[in-house]
């Protein structure tokens, strides 16, 4: 692609992922209330689809308040880490065999080092406002994140065998006869669960767990702010449906139709599945989270990551 | 582990199940709910079936309202009967208990199925006597306080209530 | 790219002297995630993108995710920022300067002076594991047993203190 070409790309990427994730705001709530028996947000415009545009007008002219035991600074930047690592994050999305903006050697790992960063912004939010609760929210999304990061690599890895290159479009070439989501059915449960704690979706969204900590490392925050951190938490809860299908499910790969249509079709699938989730699923306390992460999941990416490459020399040797 | 696991999925399944269900939601302002005629909403005073104020501004639904939430002030009037000189309910304060409906003697203060009094203005929740009096008698039609009371008014004296015997004349020796 | 590359180690420089120089420990740590990130951009361009990936996972992602973590449990407040202060009296940095001035001096000459660096080779994560895992695996080794005596270790501790809490055992 030529460099003009490739920055309208660019562009359409990112105006397309913030899109979705505003749509996505409205769309989460229809479904959870098809899910709990109720409507959800159904009266501007056809199906409730212009509450988006209400929301976003009320979230702009909200009053911009910092409070003033604030570390101000901090305060202001820690929201936008989150979008920043989140849209950094889509740079390496192969949506079609030629539809990405950059195939990087190491795209898996420009992915995890993206959602590593993104944690920053609740720590820094809840360090910066001040406040116990956000002090607490940010306290347990750093345990939970540096836990759950550690077998979110590791799950992936046994994918990375079976391909043998971290570029996110060889991954997806490799799976013309076979998704890998056979193959690596436990890397897949691994990763979903870790994926679940990373955007700190809802069975697993204890840094702002509103029953206990208020709001958690938001507490302080508002109007546009606040916005941008719903829009990390939904560009996060996007870019890991699009890293499943990429990984697991094949990414374009798909008979008849088109391949950035297969794509998008399988994401929004795995995007109803975490919503389902979220319905579905209580919260855990704490100390099950932490001891679900070291005591099952770790050793059973550790498992997966041994029987792949096991299974993978032992292939090679037949 | 595996036990949790199969009742995570259980759970996932049976909420995967309500896609096919219909939504318990009314639709409020288009599609009103059912509304008991005993349901707790907006307060009114009734009038006799004779076309009378009921309340005798006994004060007992004042005493009884927990936020206290009514005011009034008794008067007679020149027949005998009693009657509030002004009733004030503040509905910003009115929690629809059903406390001053139990406690009324008379019958006079009922909550009536009406719940919808919304206002720009907080001063405009504030009803007075006027907004507050029907000119039915409410959920007993056939009920007249000073035809079943003792109490002597103009045109119905001592003893020609209902059920009332005449009154006995206790310096009297006659049987 | 080669503006590129300055343009990163700049940052990098900045971001370092300023991380010294906080007195607010947050702040010193926020400056030097933005120095490690800088150092990842560093590697990339100098064609090592697998050391770049892990720069930004490991260091930026884990382990000052840890350092915030300590700094949000030991609840520092504004007298912690005054001691910091005191503490960025020259008195206590000069010496140590000096020396680490006289190093920089040093790694300038040897590196001015060898001849013949190119940074035109890129190395791919495949050579990375090929070289650990072939003519470095001694070290490789030795750097597990190493992580894994940290670990028995940290668990020793760690029980120790989990019995004489009592209970707390789940």
């Amino acid at each position: 692609m030529s460099p003009l070409a490739t920055a309208l790309f660019g562009l359409a990427v990112l105006a397309g992922a913030v899109g979705l994730a505003a749509i996505l705001t409205w769309f989460e709530r229809r479904l959870l209330g098809v899910w709990q028996d109720r409507y959800g947000p159904n009266r501007l415009g056809p199906l409730g689809i212009l509450q988006v545009v209400a929301d976003m007008l009320k979230l702009l002219t909200k009053h911009d308040w910092v409070p003033p035991f604030a570390d101000r600074v901090v305060f202001v930047f820690a929201p936008t880490a989150i979008v920043v690592a989140m849209l950094l994050g889509f740079a390496v999305v192969p949506f079609g065999e030629h539809l990405y903006l950059l195939d990087l050697n190491i795209g898996l790992l420009f992915f995890l080092g993206m959602t590593s960063l993104a944690v920053y912004s609740v720590l820094l939010g809840g360090l910066a406002s001040n406040n116990k609760y956000a002090l607490l929210g940010g306290l347990r999304s750093a345990a939970q994140m540096v836990s759950y990061e550690v077998f979110m690599g590791l799950s992936l890895m046994g994918v990375v065998m079976l391909t043998g290159s971290f570029s996110l479009r060889d991954i997806v070439l490799a799976q013309q006869d076979l998704w890998f989501c056979i193959p690596q059915v436990l890397g897949l449960y691994v990763f979903l669960v870790a994926g679940i704690a990373e955007s700190h979706r809802l069975p697993f969204d204890l840094p702002e767990a509103e029953h206990e900590l208020t709001a958690g490392f938001h507490t302080e925050y508002g109007g546009m702010k606040f916005a941008m951190f719903m829009l990390g938490e939904y560009l996060g809860l996007i870019l890991i449906c699009c890293m499943i299908t990429t990984v697991f499910f094949g990414g374009w790969l798909g008979p008849w139709l088109p391949g950035p249509v297969w794509f998008a079709l399988k994401t929004s699938l795995l995007i109803c599945f975490f919503v389902l989730l979220r319905a579905a699923i209580p919260r855990p306390r704490y100390d099950q989270l932490m001891s679900l992460g070291w005591k099952y999941m770790l050793p059973l990416s550790l498992f997966n990551l041994v029987l792949t490459g096991a299974i993978a020399l032992w292939l090679r040797g037949a | 582990m595996l036990k949790s696991l199969r009742s995570q999925l259980t759970t996932l399944w049976t909420i995967l199940s309500h896609t096919f269900t219909r939504a318990e939601t009314v639709q409020y302002p288009e599609q009103k709910p059912y509304l008991a005629p005993r349901y707790r909403g907006r307060i009114v005073l009734t009038r006799d079936p004779d076309g009378d104020e009921r309340c005798v501004a006994c004060n007992l639904c004042a005493v009884a309202c927990p936020v206290d939430c009514i005011a009034l002030q008794q008067d007679v009037r020149e027949d005998g009967r009693w009657y509030p000189e002004f009733f004030r309910i503040n509905f910003s304060r009115c929690i629809l208990c059903g406390m001053c409906e139990e406690a009324c003697p008379t019958n006079a203060i009922q909550l009536t199925p009406d719940f919808e009094m919304c206002e720009y203005d907080r001063n405009n929740m504030v009803y007075e006597k006027e907004h507050l009096l029907i000119d039915g008698p409410g959920k007993y039609p056939d009920y007249n306080f000073y035809r079943v009371s003792g109490l002597a008014i103009s045109g119905k004296d001592k003893g020609e209530a209902q059920r009332e015997l005449p009154p006995i004349d206790v310096k009297s020796l006659l049987p | 790219m080669l503006a590129l590359f300055y343009f990163a180690a700049a940052i990098a420089l900045i971001a370092t002297a300023m991380a010294l120089t906080r007195a607010n420990a947050a702040h010193g740590l926020i400056y030097l995630i933005v120095s490690l990130l800088a150092v990842a951009v560093v590697f990339f361009l100098l064609g090592a993108p697998f050391a770049a990936a892990l720069e930004i996972v490991i260091y930026a992602g884990a382990i000052m995710v840890l350092f915030v973590f300590v700094i949000m449990m030991l609840n520092l407040g504004r007298s912690a920022d005054e001691e910091e202060r005191e503490l960025l009296a020259p008195r206590y940095w000069l010496v140590p300067g000096v020396l680490a001035a006289c190093l920089l001096v040093e790694l300038a000459v040897i590196s001015f002076a060898a001849p013949g660096h190119s940074a035109g080779i890129v190395v791919s994560p495949k050579a990375v594991g090929l070289s650990l895992y072939g003519p470095y695996v001694l070290a490789v080794e030795i750097a597990s047993l190493l992580l894994l005596a940290g670990l028995v270790g940290a668990y020793h501790v760690g029980r120790r203190f989990i019995d004489r809490s009592g209970g707390n055992k789940s």
